[in-house]
C-alpha cells in the first residue's frame, strides 16, 4: 500500500513521518541527530530508501548524514566542503570585499537519475556535488564566476537555499541565493548566469533592476512544465514562463506578498501555495492568522485555505524550506512552523490538521511519496 | 595510552563512551593528538578543527591539568600528566549561549 514519508528538519534534530496513502494516522519517529540543526533532509527519487541530512553545530561545524534504509539507520559521509582553487571574495555589508567562508549545507537536492549523485548547496553560497553517495564533495565553481565578488549575505547569511533540477534536461539546474538571486546552467554546472531580470526590489537595492543582489527566497517548478518557475521573493511573487530569462509579478490579492516558500500542487501546474507573512520586519502572518493560500490560476488570484489552521494569536513563521507537496492523488500538502507544528493536507489544502504540535522550530519538511 | 574525553556529541557521533584512548608514535602534542582521534575516528574529522588550515573550531576548547591548553601552540609537547595517561586530555564543547 502506498504512502508518505515526511522528512523534518528543526534546530534540535530530525524527525521522520509516515502513514499511509490516507494520511490520517502517522507515525512519528526521531529526534534522529538530537541536539543538532537539522537544516534540511531529502531523499532520492530513484531510491526512495536513499536519504541525506545536513546536520550542523555552532560548536561542532558541518556532517552529512546518509540513510540506505529510508531513515532507520544513518552513517556519516564526507563533511569537507572545499572551494575550488582560491575561493575569492565577496561583497560584505561595509562594502568591502570579503574572504569566502564555508558555514553550512542548506540544501541537499539529490539527482533525478542516479542515488547516489546529490547536489549541495552552501554558506557561503557554492553549489557542491557528489558522484559517489556523499563520499566526497568537489564544488561547481563556474557558479561563483557568475558575479559572485558582487554577492553579498543576507540576513540569514549568504546562502544557496534553493536547488531546483529540470526533468527534461538533465544540464539544466536552477538554484537561488540570498541575497544573490537566482541563477542557472544549461551545461551541467559548468557555467551559469544571473536570471533575475523583471525582478524589481524598490527598497532593497538602489538600482532596482540590478542583475545580482536579488533576495530570493525560494523557487518551485512542476516537472510537467519545467519552463514555468513560481518565486517567492523578499518581498513579490514572481512567475517565468521562459525558465527564468524574464519574470513578471503573480502576487494579485495576497494580502502581504512577503514570505518564504513557494510550492507547486503535484497534478496540477497551475496551483501555487503559499505562506503570506505580515513583512520583512514582522515574521509572522497577517492579523495572526495563519493561512496558506492556493492559486489555481498560475498567480494573480489566491484563496485563503484555513479550515483546520489557527484563526488567531498564531505568531509562527514557516521558513523557505518548511513546505512540500505529495504526489498521491488527492495531493497531499505539507507545511512545518517555527513554533514546532508540522501540518498536513490530504486534499490539496482545503483543509489541515496537525500532524505534530510540539516539535523543535521546524526548519525544513520534504515528503516523499512511497510506492 | 593518552587518555581523550570527548564532549557529549561527539562521543555520540564516533559511538564511544566517555573517554577514550589513543597510543601515540613519537611527542605528545595537540596536533598529534587530534591526528591519532581522527585517524581512529575519521567521523570526528572537521568537527574541532578545520579540514585545511587545522585551526580549532571557536567554540572548541582543550583542557588538561586544570589548564587551558587552547591556545597552546599545537606542536608544543602536552603536559608530562596527559602524556604518561595520568590525566585526560578534554575536548570541550565551550558555553556559548543557551
Amino acid at each position: 500500500m502506498s504512502g508518505v514519508r515526511v522528512l523534518v528538519g528543526t534546530r534540535k534534530g530530525a524527525f521522520i513521518l509516515t502513514a499511509d496513502a490516507k494520511r490520517e494516522q502517522w507515525d512519528i519517529s526521531g529526534p534522529y541527530f538530537a541536539g543538532w540543526e537539522i537544516y534540511h533532509l531529502n531523499g532520492s527519487p530513484v531510491d526512495p530508501n536513499r536519504l541525506y541530512a545536513s546536520q550542523s553545530s555552532g560548536w561542532f561545524g558541518q556532517l552529512i548524514q546518509r540513510s540506505d534504509d529510508g531513515g532507520k539507520t544513518w552513517e556519516p559521509v564526507d563533511n569537507k566542503f572545499v572551494y575550488d582553487g582560491v575561493p575569492g571574495t565577496h561583497q560584505w555589508y561595509d562594502g568591502t570585499q570579503h574572504p569566502w567562508e564555508f558555514k553550512r549545507v542548506w540544501r541537499l537536492q539529490p539527482s533525478l537519475t542516479d542515488a547516489d549523485t546529490v547536489y549541495a548547496g552552501v554558506e557561503d553560497a557554492a553549489l557542491f556535488r557528489s558522484n559517489d553517495g556523499g563520499k566526497s564533495w568537489q564544488e561547481l565553481p563556474g557558479l561563483r564566476a557568475a558575479k559572485g565578488h558582487l554577492w553579498q549575505p543576507g540576513a540569514g547569511g549568504m546562502c544557496l537555499h534553493t536547488i531546483v533540477l529540470d526533468p527534461s534536461n538533465p544540464a539544466r539546474i536552477f538554484i537561488a541565493i540570498s541575497a544573490a538571486g537566482a541563477f542557472r546552467t544549461d551545461d551541467a554546472g559548468e557555467t551559469w548566469r544571473p536570471i533575475n531580470r523583471g525582478l524589481r526590489i524598490d527598497y532593497e537595492l538602489p538600482d532596482a533592476t540590478a542583475e545580482v543582489g536579488h533576495c530570493v527566497h525560494s523557487i518551485a517548478m512542476h516537472p510537467a512544465r519545467p519552463d514555468v518557475l513560481y518565486m517567492q521573493k523578499h518581498w513579490d511573487i514572481m512567475r517565468s514562463d521562459d525558465a527564468g530569462e524574464m519574470w513578471h509579478e503573480v502576487s494579485g490579492n495576497l494580502p502581504s506578498d512577503f514570505g518564504f516558500p513557494i510550492a507547486v500542487h503535484a497534478h496540477e501546474p497551475n496551483t501555487v501555495y503559499v505562506v503570506p507573512i505580515k513583512s520583512d520586519s514582522e515574521h509572522f502572518p497577517p492579523e495572526g492568522k495563519l493561512r496558506v493560500y492556493r492559486s489555481r490560476t498560475g498567480g494573480n488570484d489566491w484563496e485563503a485555505l484555513t479550515k483546520g489552521l489557527p484563526q488567531s494569536d498564531c505568531y509562527v513563521n514557516v521558513l523557505r524550506s518548511a513546505l512540500a507537496v505529495d504526489s498521491l492523488d488527492a495531493c497531499g500538502v505539507y507545511f512545518g512552523t517555527t513554533g514546532g507544528q508540522v501540518y498536513a493536507s490530504a486534499d490539496s489544502g482545503d483543509s489541515w490538521a496537525p500532524i505534530v504540535r510540539d516539535l523543535p522550530a521546524v526548519l525544513s519538511v520534504e515528503v516523499q511519496t512511497l510506492p | 595510552m593518552i587518555r581523550v574525553v570527548l564532549p557529549y556529541h561527539l562521543r555520540t557521533l564516533a559511538g564511544v563512551g566517555r573517554e577514550v584512548e589513543l597510543q601515540i608514535d613519537g611527542s605528545a602534542t595537540q596536533r598529534s593528538l587530534l591526528d591519532a582521534l581522527e585517524e581512529h575516528y575519521p567521523m570526528l574529522r572537521g568537527t574541532m578543527r578545520d579540514h585545511v588550515t587545522l585551526q580549532r573550531r571557536g567554540f572548541i576548547r582543550f583542557f588538561a591539568v586544570g589548564r587551558d591548553l587552547s591556545h597552546e601552540l599545537p606542536d608544543a609537547p602536552l603536559p608530562d600528566e596527559v602524556a604518561t595517561g595520568a590525566q585526560p586530555f578534554i575536548v570541550v564543547g565551550a558555553i556559548a549561549g543557551g
